[in-house]
């Protein structure tokens, strides 16, 4: 390069090195007041992680649109903020995608079938608002293959999902067990099922839940069964990033509230009548009496607009995950007073 | 002096300017690195590579053996001692390919040069990832299974569980039969020397180059007959029934599924490029010496080794540079296929350990050392054809 060339690059140079200096610092201050939540407000939409291929939970429907049990609180958060559920930009994410979007504050909240597990909660700087749906690991096998516990499966190969806490539980489950086995990671889901359907596996591993939609969607869903074993406890939930405790506080209360709701047996259809009940939880819930909304720092009557729009839990759940959709029994993601694990906390 | 001095100002001074520019370079990565770092440390995250210590917990079955309470730090070499197995063998293979291919693009035989253009237009114009997609989810996996595995002649078994090889395994007299072949290939390189120093001398060499082809055999075999028991035995692979009616195959070399699909995805894709090198070198080459040649009564394989290819090589051999460095980055495409490359390994530590910059930056270093190394070797052996230049 000639050096006359060289000046007008050195003063390039030192200029960009200028702007650098000066943005660094004006970007951070720019996030700092208000956090997550005034961003999301002043942005007008929810950036929301999601799932885009697990029929059921989050997953792209023949319109092109989200849908599922996950997208739907999406949507609630955005009833609850804006009081209009289309208000969501959607991220679909791939396992292994899904924590790094959430650190570096590409997405707002991940919504998709996350494990709340103490490492990610630490190491990985989340915070899990609730928890949505209990799940348990589960293996799926081919109904001639003979398998029907663990210990029937040595030497098998076992197609999984590389990224998820799936991959370390099926490492214990069979170290316990003293179970040889290979291990074969896949990127995501449909690769997973699709090398398991191929007959490249013997068995596929994944929540309880995610099995139960995978194997609705196969061709021959009589031929693969879901062995009776829980490798694990997979409590699935919201989340986001760790330390801003004001936007956390939102998603819960939210997911908390839908749960409330069907506990008072307010949904969408009664929600405009039940504005003139005389129960004083339903008032609060509604934002009838209380402020409730504004010490969250959103209007206080949220869960109109998420009764409304989207609706309660047990609605949620029906609509997904009931009979009309994947059929999961509701076992233990029923509320406490009938014998399930949903307990949502004291709405005063 | 100080006339010259007043002539050529500073800034436009070239020592100054070389100084200038790079006290500017390290300012900037000064910048941006304090940058990242405050912003890591704002976020509340630490960085360390503790965590390499750490048990993995979680199993990896391909390539050297590990189980879950081995150190993260074993499953990243697990990850990138498949890698070079992959770019080793890889690259050997993708060069046999295109020479073979490039060679025949240039064939006068209408058919040769024909299937060799449509292949290499098909593979070079689709994505890699496409083909490998291809080739894995329908091709590799719709194999049958091993109940009903293919044996092809030779012992070798078909199925979707990969492919199984009759492989020689040293049994204990392999120690005293490995001295007679050091002996053997000793011989035969002091033949070779003997005939280089006859061609010097005469311009004629003394005896065929097939002579030196028997030193190689006759001693081995020799050896063979001498030690008291066979010192490598063919281990045949076999399919076996376990306790549980699950099938098994014991004995043989085994390649993965997903081994052989990027292997062949990766052969086959950058053969396809080396092959367009090599037509390039060749046709670099000026026809005149194609015709001064076989004026000369050169025969066209003669023309081909002795006067094209020298010549060709010292074009081929630079773009030859980074077609290997783009099949060694493009394995890292292995995650699609569930084969446990650096990248795949390095993509379930870091979900599991939360460590993203850590192991993204070993993710980096990795492959910057692999594609250096392979400049470095590439390089001298560039410099050492160009010599042959006059």
């Amino acid at each position: 390069m000639k050096p006359r060339a060289l000046l007008p690059l050195t003063v390039l140079t030192i200029f960009a090195l200028l702007i650098v200096a000066a943005c660094a610092p004006a970007a951070e201050e720019a996030a700092a007041p208000g956090g997550r939540l005034q961003l999301i407000k002043d942005r007008g939409k929810v950036i929301c992680g999601c799932n885009a291929e697990l029929i059921g939970f989050g997953y792209i429907n023949p319109d092109g649109e989200f849908e599922g049990f996950d997208v739907d609180f999406c949507k609630a958060l955005a009833a609850a903020l804006f009081g209009d559920a289309t208000k969501v930009e959607y991220r679909p994410l791939t396992a292994a995608e899904r924590l790094p979007a959430l650190q570096t504050g590409e997405i707002d909240v991940l919504i998709r079938n996350t494990t709340w597990t103490l490492t990610r909660d630490t190491a990985n700087e989340l915070d899990w608002a609730a928890v949505s749906f209990y799940d348990g690991q589960g293996m799926m096998v081919r109904t001639d293959s003979g398998y029907k516990t663990l210990d029937d499966m040595e030497g098998a190969t076992v197609c999984c999902t590389t990224g998820t806490t799936t991959e370390m539980n099926l490492a214990d489950a069979f170290r316990m067990r003293g179970v040889e086995y290979t291990p074969l990671l896949f990127e995501s889901t449909q690769d997973t099922n699709t090398a398991y359907e191929e007959g490249r596996c013997d068995g596929e591993t994944s929540d309880k839940s995610q099995l139960a939609a995978l194997r609705s969607a196969m061709a021959n869903p009589e031929d693969h069964i879901i062995l009776d074993v829980t490798m694990s406890k997979e409590p699935l939930g919201p989340l986001t990033a760790h330390g801003d405790n004001q936007w956390n506080d939102v998603v819960r209360w939210v997911v908390w509230g839908m749960m409330e709701a069907e506990e008072s047996g307010v949904n969408s259809q009664n929600v405009d009548a039940m504005l003139s009940s005389d129960n004083p939880t339903i008032k609060r819930l509604l934002g009838v009496e209380g402020e409730m909304g504004t010490s969250l720092g959103i209007s206080d009557d949220f869960m109109v607009y998420v009764l409304k729009q989207v609706g309660n839990y047990q609605e949620v759940y029906m609509r997904h995950l009931g009979p009309e959709g994947i059929d999961i029994p509701r076992g233990p993601n029923e509320l406490w007073n009938n014998g399930g694990l949903l307990y949502p906390m004291a709405w005063r | 002096m100080a006339e010259r001095r007043r002539a050529v100002p500073f800034w436009r001074d070239e020592r100054v300017l070389k100084v200038l520019t790079q006290i500017g370079f390290v300012v900037l990565v000064l910048v941006v690195g304090s940058g990242m770092l405050s912003n890591y440390r704002k976020r509340g995250l630490t960085f360390s590579f503790g965590f390499l210590d750490e048990e993995a917990s979680f199993h990896l079955a391909e390539g050297i053996p590990f189980s879950p309470t081995d150190s993260y730090a074993r499953a990243f070499l697990v990850g990138v001692v498949n890698t070079a197995r992959v770019a080793s063998l890889g690259i050997i293979l993708a060069t046999l390919v295109g020479l073979v291919t490039g060679i025949a693009r240039l064939s006068d035989n209408w058919l040769v040069s024909r299937i060799a253009s449509v292949y290499i237009e098909i593979i070079r114009n689709t994505p890699l990832l496409v083909q490998l997609f291809f080739l894995y989810f329908a091709v590799i996996i719709q194999l049958p299974s091993l109940r009903e595995a293919l044996v092809l002649p030779g012992n070798i078994l078909l199925s979707n569980r990969g492919f199984v090889l009759p492989w020689p395994r040293p049994t204990v007299s392999f120690g005293l039969w490995w001295p007679f072949l050091v002996v053997a290939v000793i011989g035969a390189t002091l033949m070779l020397i003997l005939r280089r120093r006859g061609v010097q001398r005469t311009g004629r060499p003394s005896f065929n180059l097939l002579w030196v082809g028997v030193p190689l055999i006759v001693i081995p075999v020799l050896g063979w007959l001498l030690i008291p028991r066979s010192p490598l035995l063919l281990d045949l692979p076999e399919i076996v029934t376990m306790s549980g009616g699950v099938l098994k195959v014991e004995g043989g070399t085994k390649f993965s599924p997903e081994y052989t699909a990027l292997l062949f995805g990766l052969v086959v894709y950058t053969g396809a490029f080396i092959a367009e090198v090599v037509r390039a070198g060749i046709l670099a080459v000026p026809r005149g010496q194609t015709e001064a040649a076989r004026a000369q009564g050169f025969t066209n394989g003669q023309i081909l080794r002795l006067i094209i290819m020298p010549q060709a090589l010292r074009v081929i051999i630079p773009p030859l540079i980074s077609q290997y460095l783009n099949l060694t980055k493009n394995s890292s495409l292995a995650i699609g296929i569930a084969f446990l490359d650096l990248y795949a390994v390095s993509t379930t530590m870091l979900n599991q350990s939360g460590r993203v910059v850590e192991v993204f930056l070993m993710i980096m270093a990795s492959y910057l050392t692999m594609s250096l190394t392979i400049s470095l070797i590439m390089n001298i052996v560039n410099r050492r054809i160009q010599i042959v230049e006059r």
